[in-house]
Parts: structure tokens; C-alpha cells; sequence
């Protein structure tokens, strides 16, 4: 067995600790969260009202809807992930730490995740009525809601990171991060309009899920790459 | 172990114009490095260089004669930066800010609360950063150097924002650093009265 490095529990350390400011940023400001988690409310409950009460339209739009609505508003927080860092130059004082940079990355993309997807997935369900969805179905939408905001925060904090020097970057954001989102948009909806069919949808599960630790084992070296470049 | 930092032939492109070539120079223990120049000269970028931020065009920059691209890790736990801006959050306390940058890099024994009083933020401990002056501001971002291990300080205008009383701080701590074997970069535009060795370096 190797002998554990000194620097082990120091890693360990500075990412519970770079959580622990990003969740207590968000405290303060609560703002930030709320509104694309506001935003993925309204889109959710308007659509039903502007297509009328018609049980089997909502059935048959409500995941591509819920799902759609998911992507942009995470896309709608990610702006904001490096933003402030940058402007008040603690992104700087993160990239001369003595703590690995993809560790830093991924810390702020899982305090990202835990202020907006999260929150996302959790009031799925109740949005989920609107659409006359059964239990069954809610448990399956929260599942690939909770695989695929992972993949999502992840690549978005790619995006981010490459656009963290830009004035405005949200529209180029948005451009470089909807390739890579578009399989995740199409598994996820894809998978809870087969399981409302009564059809087997597990390789859609199986499929999200690969993609979500593809993405937690790559995303943060890019990101601290991304990161390098567009702090130069 | 005594530290080095050193550089060879550094040279630095931003967009058409050369900001330095061919710019060497060896700091030891003790010792400290000032860099003068007018506005725009490049004595940030010089500092960035030097952390490692920017890409040079030729050289290396060099710490206990290893490249620092080759220990980089290693190199930024030795370092403390002191940037224009001063890296702290707005949004959250004088406590909650160093808490932070407490975790991320080595930290010295000193006890906080005499630093704190030393620099005369003492009564602000549990006031966001915001609702600081920039003076005070800059003074935690002074109490972050002074509470890290780092023997290297990068200090990029330090008296910016502050008052006499403030500038003579600094350098009185400067001072303090280096006879305890520490090493300083400074961007200055006033003259330091400082009891160590210079380097002066013009850009």
C-alpha cells in the first residue's frame, strides 16, 4: 500500500473549503439562484396554460418541456460561475494557490451544481403535476434531471471558464456548450417520454449516467486549462 | 534551505509591443527586488510572469534553480501575491475571507488577532469586505500576506489606498520579512525606504 503524501488532506481541505465559500456566497445572495430556478418555474407553468388543459398534448410534451426548460436555465446560471471571481481577482489569487488547479475547478462546479441544479431537480416533481405525470414517471424525470444537471454543470464550466475574460461571453457560452448539452437534452427527455410510454428506457439511464462520469473525470482538467488560457 | 529566485533572459510580448527582453536577475534570501517603471511599463506583467500566469516569449523563471514550470505546485505554496485587486470577497466578513485563504495555502504560526491588531482591523473582524474603504481593504489583504507561510511575497503597488501611517507599515513589515530571511518583489512608484539589499530593476 502507498504511503499517503503529505499533501493528501491539504487537497481534501482547500475543496471543502472552496465549497463552503461558493454555498456561503450564494447565502448572501440569494438572488443568483433564484432566478433560474424562477425561470425554470415559469417556462414550466406557463407552457401548460398557453397550450390548454388538454391531458394527452400535456403527457406527450411535458418531459421535452420540463427538459428544455432545465438546459436553459442551467445555461442561464453558468454565466456567473467564474464571473465574480474574476472581477474582484480572487480568480487570480485561485490560480497562484498552491492547490491543484482541477480541484479548485471541480469544487466550484459542484457548489454550482448544489445551488442550481440541485434546486432544479428538487422541485421537478411539483412541476411535474401540471403535465399529469404519474409517480412513477416523476421518480424517472428526477433521476435523469439529477444525471443530467451533472453533465450540464460540468461542461458548462468549461464553457465558462473559456468565456471568463469576455464582456458579455453568455450567447458565446451558450453557442460552445449546446453541442456537447444537446446529447444530454435528447437522452434525458427522450428517456422519460419512453418511460411514460410504458417502454423500457434503462439504456437512457445507463447512457446519462456514463456520460455524467465521463464528464466529473474530464471537465475539471479542462476547465483548469480554459482557466490558464483566458487568464493570460 | 535557503531560497532562490532567479531568472534568465526573460522576454515578454503583449500584442505588438515588448514589454522586456532579454531581463535577468537573481533574488536570495534576504533580499529584495524592486520594480520600477512608468504606467504601462509592465511591472504587472512582470509579477504575473513571475507566478507563473503569463507565457514568456523566452526565459525562465526560476525558483531554487528548478523552473518553476517544472514545480508549480511547489512553487505557489512558497508564494504569497499582493494584487491590484485584492482577491477578497465583498460579500463576506474579514474572518470568513482569510478562513478561506487560510485553507488553501500554508499557514504561519503567528496568532491572528495580533495581526489583526497590528494592522488596525481588529474592530472590523465581522464586517463584509464591502462595506470597508479600499485603505481598509487593502490592509486584510496585508494581514492575508502576513498570515501565510509563503518566504516569497509578490507585492504589486502595496501603497495604493493607503494612508502614511500605512505606507510606513509596509514597509516596516517588509523590513521584518526580509531580516527573518524572507524574499519580496515590489512594484513601487515612491521610493522604499527599506534596510535590506535592493535589485532595482527598470522596465
Amino acid at each position: 500500500m502507498a504511503v499517503p503524501s503529505p499533501e493528501q488532506p491539504r487537497i481534501l481541505v482547500g475543496l471543502v473549503a472552496m465549497v463552503r465559500r461558493d454555498l456561503l456566497l450564494a447565502w448572501k445572495r440569494p438572488g443568483d439562484v433564484l432566478n433560474p430556478l424562477f425561470f425554470f418555474a415559469m417556462v414550466c407553468t406557463l407552457f401548460p396554460l398557453a397550450v390548454g388543459p388538454s391531458a394527452e398534448q400535456l403527457t406527450v410534451s411535458g418531459p421535452g418541456v420540463l427538459w428544455v426548460a432545465a438546459l436553459l436555465s442551467t445555461l442561464l446560471s453558468l454565466n456567473s460561475l467564474f464571473m465574480s471571481d474574476h472581477e474582484d481577482g480572487s480568480l487570480d489569487q485561485l490560480l497562484v494557490s498552491p492547490q491543484p488547479l482541477p480541484v479548485l475547478a471541480l469544487s466550484k462546479t459542484l457548489a454550482h451544481w448544489l445551488t442550481s441544479g440541485l434546486p432544479l431537480v428538487l422541485i421537478s416533481p411539483l412541476l411535474a403535476m401540471t403535465y399529469r405525470m404519474s409517480t412513477d414517471i416523476v421518480g424517472v424525470l428526477m433521476l435523469t434531471l439529477l444525471l443530467g444537471t451533472v453533465c450540464l454543470s460540468l461542461l458548462g464550466s468549461i464553457g465558462a471558464a473559456l468565456t471568463v475574460g469576455l464582456h458579455r461571453g453568455t450567447a458565446l457560452l451558450s453557442l460552445l456548450i449546446l453541442p456537447l448539452a444537446m446529447p444530454v437534452l435528447l437522452l434525458g427527455a427522450n428517456t422519460v417520454s419512453l418511460a411514460a410510454g410504458g417502454e423500457p428506457y434503462a439504456t437512457g439511464i445507463w447512457a446519462l449516467a456514463g456520460y455524467a462520469v465521463a464528464a466529473l473525470s474530464l471537465a475539471p482538467y479542462a476547465t483548469a486549462a480554459a482557466l490558464r488560457i483566458s487568464n493570460e | 534551505m535557503t531560497a532562490k529566485l532567479s531568472a534568465n533572459d526573460l522576454t515578454l510580448i503583449r500584442g505588438e509591443s515588448c514589454l522586456f527582453q532579454g531581463l535577468s536577475f537573481a533574488l536570495n534570501a534576504g533580499e529584495l527586488l524592486l520594480l520600477e517603471g512608468q504606467n504601462g511599463s509592465g511591472k504587472t506583467s512582470l509579477m504575473r510572469a513571475i507566478a507563473g500566469m503569463l507565457s514568456l516569449e523566452s526565459g525562465e523563471v526560476l525558483w531554487n534553480d528548478v523552473p518553476v514550470s517544472q514545480q508549480r505546485q511547489e512553487f505557489h505554496g512558497s508564494l504569497v501575491w499582493l494584487a491590484h485587486r485584492t482577491g477578497l470577497k465583498g460579500d463576506l466578513t474579514l474572518v470568513e475571507n482569510l478562513r478561506f485563504e487560510g485553507a488553501l495555502r500554508p499557514q504561519s504560526d503567528v496568532d491572528p488577532s495580533e495581526v489583526f491588531k497590528r494592522l488596525g482591523i481588529s474592530k472590523l473582524k465581522s464586517l463584509p469586505l464591502r462595506s470597508m474603504s479600499a485603505g481598509q481593504q487593502r490592509r486584510v489583504a496585508l494581514a492575508r500576506m502576513l498570515l501565510s507561510d509563503a518566504p516569497l511575497w509578490l507585492v504589486d503597488e502595496p501603497f495604493t489606498n493607503l494612508d502614511q501611517e500605512g505606507r510606513e507599515l509596509v514597509m516596516r513589515l517588509t523590513d521584518e520579512h526580509l531580516a527573518a530571511g524572507g524574499m519580496c518583489v515590489m512594484a513601487a512608484h515612491q521610493d522604499v525606504d527599506i534596510n535590506a539589499t535592493v535589485t532595482r530593476v527598470s522596465l
